[in-house]
């Protein structure tokens, strides 16, 4: 099984654990991941939501670049980045009108792009391509025991819904199951995170990240595991700030999904990157070492 | 044969065609063809004076061929046909070319329709020279109707046409009629009782003496034709002799199974395997549910339930029992379900204790359901505050498109039972847009402003039980953007009403198709005219009223039952009715005997004549759908006013242009 890879902006800087645990959880599944030649960033949501046609234009590069590459399915990590690059794979696929301007511009770098490439959640993957039965085979450390919330994120199947739910999504616990986890009624598992928010409203965005805390530390969560970078970062890196804010003093372990997977499938925390989180998850390594 | 003398009519059906359509252009094309002797064009043919127009000229200039190019056939040939039949000549020698919408409408560019009307109309005149005179078949009308749903639509259109002095089945497939009508608390606005003006209804659709009573059963075949069905009803097993039974309910008691979910109660109640379904059920009778009846599952049981029955009236053995009746017409009066509104998770029905759906709030509210009348919570309290979130499933781009009609209505209601009942308790009306638009609805609306109900105009974004104040704590919370305020509101709740939509019944598309009529592109019936026809199908003799065409109130309801009851006798109070002759035909000269039609053809139309080896059409059970003339591969079979002949001229007259 190969499959092209994006890892995103993200994915180099604040999410670099996001992209070492992904790439060491497919290594453990005998998943090749090629990454995509000189990709570039997807345009996030800020763009598509100011300059619409231009950010098709950004996401359509890699989309090209991914089209010339190979016949595999464009595999992604982050939220943001697979409603991007969806959104524009969509409007080039549908619209003449799109492809025809999208296509104008990625001719002056002498690229095109005809809208049929497969983009992926690489939940998608693991789930409907691999299989929970073939990730349950190659499990060494069940994690039986540990309470897990499963925070899905806001974009994680909005608006489309192509592989999940679009308001009520069950894979990542139907996951986190089939591994041996208790996944907890998470009720904020759909709420956005604040996302870029935290840099403009900061209030806002605490408020919002005080909701996903609150709502973890009510079911008794053990640890939060997250598919977004973005989510990953305000979730856990302001807990301190929303403490401060709200009078709490939430200490809660945040983990990108791929990491506590990996952990079952026997990958050192190193490889993981869970050396990188800012609130210790040693808690939830040893739970599932013991 | 005599000279081929072609008259063409161009309407402009007001701006309808000629808006887009060059009339004069092809009008004075059309008159240069051969064979045409007249053409001619006007504001509306389908007026008085634009029938007279084919008439005149039939009598004038001995036309003996007409074509009106206008609208879709079914909607004006039948008026056309006759207009050329009162001049004298054989309908069927007239032809229609629709330019309205297979043209006019669905063309944008004014070149490009005028073109393609001169196609069409062409295809017309090209055919015209084929066309033969055919003769209506007359066939004897089967006075009975019957009626399929036992709801208020169908109890409504049966008593009707009972009273009339026909013959009617009443077919439910539930073990008592009565329907949704029949689980309603009050009703809007006049907030009399469902029950108390529905089961005077009841009881006199059970004790008419022309109402033969099928419940417990279901239709499974439907065959024949207009004036002439022959219907298969399955009458289920009720285990119970119905004509012994006196509905005493002493079984009930006895009966050791009890915790069985109750279906008139939406499951809020639980019955016993054997069950009478509410205290007024018609016919009161007994029914066993074989999947919960130990002695039905082959399980152990003393059987407490015989012992109890003094007539002796429990038959473990009966078995389900096929009638095959025959009626002249059909009316179709199968209901709603309710739209699930788990489908819709941010609302949490399902996952959340106290959401829940207007049908069980009716239950809550009603005196004879499970609580007895009390509004209350899941623990038993009754609720300091509830939501009422109208538009659940409706009005929803993601579900259901359409408007629902009666949840504005009856969550108006809700909000009166429940300060009748606790006058201290909170109520918020979360709305899109108030809809109160019949009679004494908007005065009911006034009222219910006046009672403190509290107008919130938005669609409920979510429900959580996620506390994030002390007032929210252990209660529901609804949030919505208040559009009015233009904030963003957290609305404390202890009870979360969803007035979920109607939604078709799950298994109205394959019903559809046993009795031979569509559905509409959000799933209830279609009817054959949405003005003119709204109680039709496009099979003659089968009519729908009720929520089946689409979701609409009581009054309206039982106003279309009235209609639908009406189109029924007009069909069936005469003694016999003309069928379509454009039917097919086999020539037994012809005709090898393989037997491929007699198979294929849908309506059980062709017989195999042993004697002779041959197939052979039945012209009254005959649809003319052409299925036979399709798949006989010695082209044999061959349908009048579908010939090949004249289908090939057509094709070389729309491309000869």
């Amino acid at each position: 099984m190969r499959y092209l890879y994006y890892p995103g902006c993200s994915g180099e800087a604040t999410g670099k654990a996001y992209d070492m645990s992904t790439r060491a959880m497919m290594e453990k599944l005998g998943v090749e991941l090629a990454e995509l030649d000189d990709w570039n960033c997807c345009g996030a949501t800020s763009y598509f939501n100011t300059r619409e046609l231009d950010s098709f234009a950004i996401a359509g590069r890699n989309l090209a670049i991914a089209q010339k590459q190979g016949d595999e399915d464009l595999c992604v990590t982050c939220n943001a980045c697979y409603t991007a690059l969806e959104k524009a794979n969509h409007y080039m696929a549908e619209s003449p009108r799109i492809r025809e301007a999208v296509n104008g511009a990625l001719g002056s770098v002498g690229r095109s792009y005809d809208g049929s490439k497969h983009v992926r959640h690489i939940m998608d993957v693991l789930i409907n391509d691999i299989g929970l039965d073939a990730v349950k085979e190659k499990v060494v450390r069940p994690l039986t025991g540990l309470k897990v919330a499963c925070y899905y994120g806001c974009q994680y199947s909005r608006p489309w819904g192509i592989f999940d739910d679009v308001e009520f999504p069950v894979t990542m616990d139907h996951l986190f199951q089939a591994l041996g986890a208790e996944t907890v009624d998470y009720a904020a598992k759909m709420k956005c995170c604040g996302g870029m928010m935290m840099l403009t409203k900061e209030e806002g965005a605490l408020r919002m990240c005080h909701e996903l805390l609150y709502c973890a530390e009510r079911e008794d969560a053990d640890v939060v595991v997250c598919a977004c970078p973005m989510c990953e970062m305000n979730v856990e890196g302001y807990q301190p700030r929303v403490n401060k804010a709200f009078g709490t003093s939430f200490n809660i372990p945040v983990m990108y999904f791929t990491q506590l997977v990996g952990l079952a499938l026997g990958a050192s925390s190193k490889e993981l990157g869970i050396d990188k989180q800012i609130v210790s998850c040693d808690r939830v390594v040893a739970a599932i070492s013991a | 044969m005599a000279e081929d003398k072609i008259a063409v009519y161009f309407c402009h059906c007001g701006t309808n065609i000629a808006g887009k359509v060059d009339v004069e252009k092809v009008t004075a094309w059309a008159a240069e063809q051969p064979n045409v002797v007249v053409a001619r064009e006007y504001k509306y043919m389908c007026s008085d004076p634009g029938q007279d127009l084919i008439k005149d000229d039939i009598k004038n200039l001995g036309v003996n061929r007409v074509v009106v190019a206008a609208c879709s056939p079914t909607m004006h040939e039948p008026t056309f046909r006759k207009a050329a039949a009162d001049g004298g000549l054989n309908p069927y020698l007239l032809q229609m070319a629709n330019v309205r919408e297979h043209c006019s409408w669905v063309t944008e560019d004014r070149d490009d329709a005028t073109a393609k009307a001169k196609r069409i109309l062409n295809a017309q005149i090209h055919r015209m020279p084929f066309n033969e005179s055919l003769e209506p078949i007359e066939v004897p009308v089967n006075p009975a109707v019957m009626v399929v749903g036992g709801g208020i639509a169908g109890i409504e259109a049966a008593l009707k046409l009972a009273q009339s002095g026909k013959k009617v089945y009443l077919v439910e497939k539930n073990p008592s009629i009565g329907g949704h009508m029949a689980m309603f608390d009050k009703t809007f606005p006049t907030l009399d009782c469902a029950a108390c003006i529905l089961t005077p209804k009841m009881s006199a659709a059970g004790k008419h003496p022309n109402i033969e009573m099928l419940a417990y059963s279901e239709v499974t075949q439907v065959d024949g034709y207009v004036g002439n069905f022959k219907v298969k009803v399955n009458k289920k097993a009720r285990f119970v002799n119905t004509d012994t039974c006196t509905g005493c309910g002493l079984c009930l008691e006895a009966c050791v199974v009890r915790k069985v979910p109750n279906e008139f109660d939406v499951g809020l109640s639980k019955r016993s395997a054997v069950y009478i379904p509410f205290p007024q059920a018609v016919p009161l009778r007994a029914t066993i549910d074989p999947e919960k009846c130990l002695t039905k599952k082959g399980k152990k049981c003393k059987q407490p339930c015989v012992a109890a029955c003094g007539p002796g009236a429990i038959d473990f053995d009966q078995q389900d029992e096929i009638l095959e009746l025959e009626v002249g017409a059909i009316i179709m009066a199968t209901g709603f379900q309710l739209w699930d509104p788990a489908q819709d998770a941010r609302y949490g029905y399902g996952r959340l204790d106290n959401v829940i759906t207007s049908l069980e709030f009716e239950r809550i509210s009603n005196a004879s359901g499970p609580t007895g009348g009390h509004i209350v919570c899941k623990n038993g309290e009754a609720p300091k505050s509830v939501a009422i979130l109208h538009c659940v499933g409706s009005r929803d781009q993601n579900y259901q498109e359409h408007c629902s009609r009666v949840c504005c209505m009856y969550s108006l209601k809700f909000a009166h039972l429940i300060k009748e009942h606790l006058p201290e308790t909170e109520v918020y009306e979360l709305y899109i847009d108030m809809r109160s638009y019949g009679k004494g609805y908007e005065e009911f609306y006034r009222r219910l402003m006046d009672e403190g109900v509290h107008m919130v105009r938005g669609r409920a974004a979510e429900v959580t039980d996620v506390a994030l104040s002390p007032e929210e704590e252990g209660r529901l919370v609804v949030k919505t953007e208040d559009t009015l305020l233009r904030i963003v509101r957290r609305i404390p709740a202890d009870m979360v009403i969803l007035s979920s939509g109607l939604a078709p019944a799950s298994d109205a598309k394959s019903v559809a198709q046993t009795f031979g009529f569509g559905c509409s592109a959000n799933g209830f019936y279609l009817e054959r005219h949405p003005k003119l026809e709204p109680v039709s199908t496009v099979t003659d003799g089968i009519f729908i009223a009720g929520c089946c065409q689409y979701p609409k109130d009581i009054p309206d309801t039982v106003a279309q039952a009235g209609a639908a009851a009406a189109g029924a006798l007009a069909l069936v109070d005469n003694p016999t009715v003309k069928v379509e002759p454009t039917i097919s035909y086999i020539d037994p000269e012809k005709c090898s005997g393989c037997h491929i039609c007699v198979s294929l053809c849908p309506h059980v139309a062709i017989q195999y004549n042993e004697e002779k080896g041959v197939a052979e059409v039945i012209s009254a059970a005959c649809k003319g759908c052409g299925v036979c003339v399709a798949a006989c591969g010695s082209n044999v079979p061959q349908q009048r006013g579908y010939l090949d002949d004249q289908i090939f001229a057509e094709i070389e007259g729309a491309m000869a242009v």
